[in-house]
């Protein structure tokens, strides 16, 4: 719920991003924790969120779309309500996370990077989550699933109809 | 709530139940009314305690007699003799005679067995969230030894005196990086921990910071000392949560017992440190880059010299090391070089940890003195290949590195072995390959990688790691001609020496590395349009085994291209114009008739 | 901190706290919680023990979390020793089998040979 005053009281996501300010200290060197904290809290770094960083941080906005667009933790489009990662680490690879990605495509109808169009998945490749033991892995939302086989997918999928 | 003194829990398991446990519950519950004991005993249905040969089995707490084999006539005795008299009745008192089962100690163990642990020691030993184990371990008491007994430039000596060279790739020998930051005269220098572990499918840094966070942070103490810095930075993954946590935690607490902060063991040394987080780009394990991510800036690397060691982070003297390279300090120091300096080979001091994957029995993080052999890393601690399948190729150094084949099992590890055989030691992850891994594609797959993770900055590793991917590519879907291995050795060679940092200058070792040990692989796809091992599949064609098929078409009905067909009860057979190789008839046919290659 | 001797206190209390639990003869169940430990149910084995423990009412036993030891292939680990013994590693401990080997071992000190790591052959 947005509120509902006009401009006259802040948009209550700058009002987050300023604690986070508060909290990280506006120093330049904090850059990347801030915008981590602010997309854990907003889910993505849209345009508008950036510009007031800008100001709020005193670095030109060049710089910080410089920034997000060059680590790939960080994303400028919204994401689904589930984020399918899947672990496309050399391990993962060896034992067939090639055919996993593939079998989510196909029963997504979406490929690696897309939404699909109800907002409900995500689909991501990710780098090696450390969790080579169980290879090949995923994760959605913090949840990982391991020695994943095609047939487990649809399983997957429905626990998060 | 009402207060006893006894509580008899009585198994109500299957298994006991079958041998009159009701009955008996039913004399027990008899027995103490009679007696008027209901106030002061409960009884208490409990689940099976999975020992049902036994039963049926009752518990007495709270001294915790372990009564089996209670029959419903030996109620009575029971209460009378132990809820009153306070006597357990002791024939039916369960024996402790072991089971049989002798279990050998963890170190016998054949996967621990060839293993030698410094770096990882604490790991899976102590509880890492309490700084108090750590210190039983003799945590912290290196740094002590130093603030106390030793000038920074004895440590440095120390450290310069055991071989130690640094674990994250590059081998450069840590006590001269400190000896030259040590030598850069200025008011400020950091102490930097690389721990964005980026090598996909290594997992050795995550491990150690997860397991010995405390370990990490007393090194970096000592480090700080050593080169005169007050302020520490671990630049740490974002994707290893767990890792962050306790690192947070481990900071926290040893700030809390004065082991990090001001006066530092009532001496003039103060240190800090805290957690930069990466944000998912390869390229920031290169030093420079990672500076620069640490200051919050685009991960960039930047031409050396000037080096870290004296122009760092904020302009200032800086020293970086790996995880693992900070793991080995406070054991140097504690055990003293020369201990150390007696593992290993001549110019690989020590032990390496590798994080072991792929097609290998025992995936895990293992930890050996340098020197040992591939084939006790793979057969002996590593339990063989899967399902009987032959040992094909081990990668090390991830994306940087080459592979290792059956040629160099018996070579000892180390640094410049490793080197001499077209690989490198990297930061150590081993990913093993079996026969049915294709060589080609496994190269493909780390330029992809490292092109994707290309930070842009100069031209041959931005645009030449692209145009050896189209290369592969091409090769991979049977497009391949006889002058793309020319071409990808050209291109690999101008990479390799013209790249502005490691990460370009790298990126082509895989391609090289299974040119020269598997050409004939490379040679099958160009000349031959054949994927040895089945597995780039636009190279692999279908087919239906006649003497195998039963004609009942059920591969037909979800076969998506229509590319099959027959009539029932007669061999079908695909169609390779039309065929999309997707595989489903493989899975769907119920005889094993149809087969790729 | 500001002294090497109250560094030593500290290590002596512990150690301290240790010994006496085994001498008391106290159990130690040890966890292993890293990442692929997590991954593979480590929680939910460290759950079922804690449960386990507080429906058997068993007191003087000593729980712990640890770092991953290596053997990822097999986790979650855990590590039961009882005082004065050779420690016992259990291997892909599900929930069932964490609450069996708080019973069958801790309790009543039949080591469930099937599930053991390092089992002597």
């Amino acid at each position: 719920m947005s509120c509902q005053c006009g401009s006259a009281c802040k948009d209550e996501r700058f009002v987050k991003i300023d604690q986070i300010l508060d909290q990280n200290g506006r120093d330049e060197s904090m850059l990347i924790q801030n915008l981590e904290q602010i997309q854990h809290f907003l889910g993505f770094l849209p345009e508008d969120v950036q510009a007031y960083l800008a100001e709020a941080m005193g670095i030109p906005l060049s710089k910080i779309y410089g920034v997000v667009t060059f680590y790939s933790l960080f994303t400028t489009e919204p994401i689904g309500k589930y984020k399918i990662s899947i672990c496309l680490g050399t391990a993962c690879y060896v034992k067939g996370a090639g055919e996993i990605v593939a079998e989510f495509e196909k029963q997504l109808k979406i490929k690696v990077g897309q939404t699909t169009p109800d907002g409900r998945f995500t689909l991501a490749g990710c780098r090696c989550l450390g969790a080579c033991g169980l290879a090949p892995v995923l994760n959605v939302n913090g949840k990982v699933f391991g020695r994943l086989t095609t047939d487990d997918v649809a399983g997957i999928l429905a626990q998060f109809e | 709530m009402e207060f006893y003194r006894t509580h008899v829990l009585v198994c109500a398991g299957t298994g006991c139940t079958s041998m009159d446990s009701r009955l008996l519950r039913q004399n027990l519950y008899e027995e103490i009314i009679k007696r008027g004991l209901e106030k002061e005993v409960k009884v208490i249905e409990t689940g099976c305690f999975g020992f049902c040969n036994l039963g049926p089995i009752m518990v007495v707490y709270p001294e915790g007699t372990f009564y089996c084999q209670v029959k419903p006539q030996d109620a009575a005795q029971i209460v009378e003799e132990h809820f009153i008299k306070g006597r357990p009745v002791e024939r039916l008192l369960y024996q402790h005679e072991k089971e049989t089962t002798d279990v050998v100690e963890m170190e016998n163990i054949e996967f621990f067995k060839h293993q030698k642990r410094v770096a990882l020691h604490n790991c899976g030993l102590i509880d890492p969230e309490n700084i108090e184990e750590y210190i039983a371990q003799d945590g912290y008491f290196a740094l002590a030894h130093c603030l106390k007994d030793l000038t920074p430039l004895e440590v440095i000596d120390i450290i310069k005196k055991s071989g130690l060279r640094g674990r994250g790739g590059g081998g450069f020998p840590t006590g001269t990086k400190w000896e030259f930051a040590y030598k850069s005269k200025d008011d400020q220098k950091y102490v930097v921990c690389n721990a964005d572990e980026g090598d996909p499918g290594a997992f050795m840094d995550r491990s150690i910071l997860e397991g010995d966070p405390h370990g990490i942070l007393e090194a970096m103490a000592i480090a700080g000392y050593a080169i005169g810095a007050n302020q520490g930075y671990i630049y740490v993954r974002a994707e290893y949560p767990i890792a962050v946590e306790r690192l947070k935690h481990a900071i926290k607490q040893a700030r809390e017992y004065g082991l990090l902060g001001d006066h530092i063991f009532g001496t003039d040394f103060c240190f800090n440190i805290d957690i930069r987080l990466g944000a998912g780009a390869f390229v920031c394990g290169e030093e420079t880059a990672l500076l620069a991510s640490t200051e919050g800036r685009r991960g960039e690397p930047r031409p050396r010299p000037p080096f870290p060691a004296v122009k760092g982070l904020f302009d200032k003297p800086t020293i970086i090391n790996n995880v693992e390279t900070f793991a080995n300090v406070t054991k140097i120091i504690r055990n003293g070089w020369e201990w150390f300096a007696s593992m290993g080979t001549e110019k690989s001091k020590g032990t390496k940890v590798f994080a072991l994957a792929g097609k290998i029995n025992n995936i895990g993080l293992i930890e050996i003195p340098m020197g040992t052999t591939l084939r006790t890393i793979i057969y002996d601690i590593g339990g063989g290949i899967p399902k009987g399948k032959k040992f094909k190729a081990a990668q090390t150094g991830g994306p940087s590195g080459g592979c290792l084949t059956e040629a160099h099992l018996d070579i000892p590890i180390d640094y410049d072995n490793l080197t001499a055989a077209g690989s490198m030691m990297g930061s150590g992850g081993l990913i093993v390959m079996d026969e049915d891994n294709c060589m080609v594609d496994i190269a493909r797959f780390f330029l992809e990688f490292t092109q994707e993770e290309s930070c842009g900055k100069c031209p041959p590793c931005r645009i030449g790691t692209k145009r050896m991917l189209e290369i592969l590519d091409k090769i991979t879907t049977g497009k391949g001609t006889p002058e793309d291995l020319d071409n990808l050795e050209t291109l690999a060679t101008t990479i390799k020496s013209a790249s502005l940092c490691a990460l370009g200058q790298t990126a082509p070792n895989p391609v090289l590395s299974t040119i020269k040990h598997f050409r004939k692989e490379y040679e099958a796809h160009i000349y031959d349009k054949k994927c040895p091992a089945r597995v780039c599949q636009a190279l692999l064609s279908y087919k239906i085994d006649p003497q195998k098929c039963k004609g009942c078409g059920l591969c037909a009905r979800y076969c998506p291209a229509e590319a099959i067909t027959g009539k029932i009860k007669e061999p079908f057979t695909i169609d390779v114009e039309k065929c999309i190789k997707c595989g489903d008839c493989i899975t769907r046919c119920k005889f094993g008739a149809i087969s790729k290659e | 901190m500001k002294s090497i001797e109250e560094l030593r206190a500290i290590k002596a209390k512990k150690i301290g706290d240790v010994v006496s639990r085994s001498e008391k003869g106290v159990p130690t169940i040890n966890v292993h919680m890293g990442t692929c430990g997590i991954a593979s149910g480590a929680r939910e084995a460290l759950t079922a023990i804690l449960e386990e423990i507080e429906t058997r009412q068993i007191k003087d036993i000593h729980v712990v979390q640890s770092g991953c030891p290596g053997m990822c292939v097999n986790e979650p680990l855990v590590t039961v020793t009882m005082p004065g013994e050779t420690p016992y590693i259990y291997l892909k401990v599900t929930p069932d089998r964490a609450r069996s080997i708080v019973v069958r071992h801790v309790i009543n000190h039949q080591p469930i040979s099937e599930w053991l790591l390092n089992r002597q052959d």
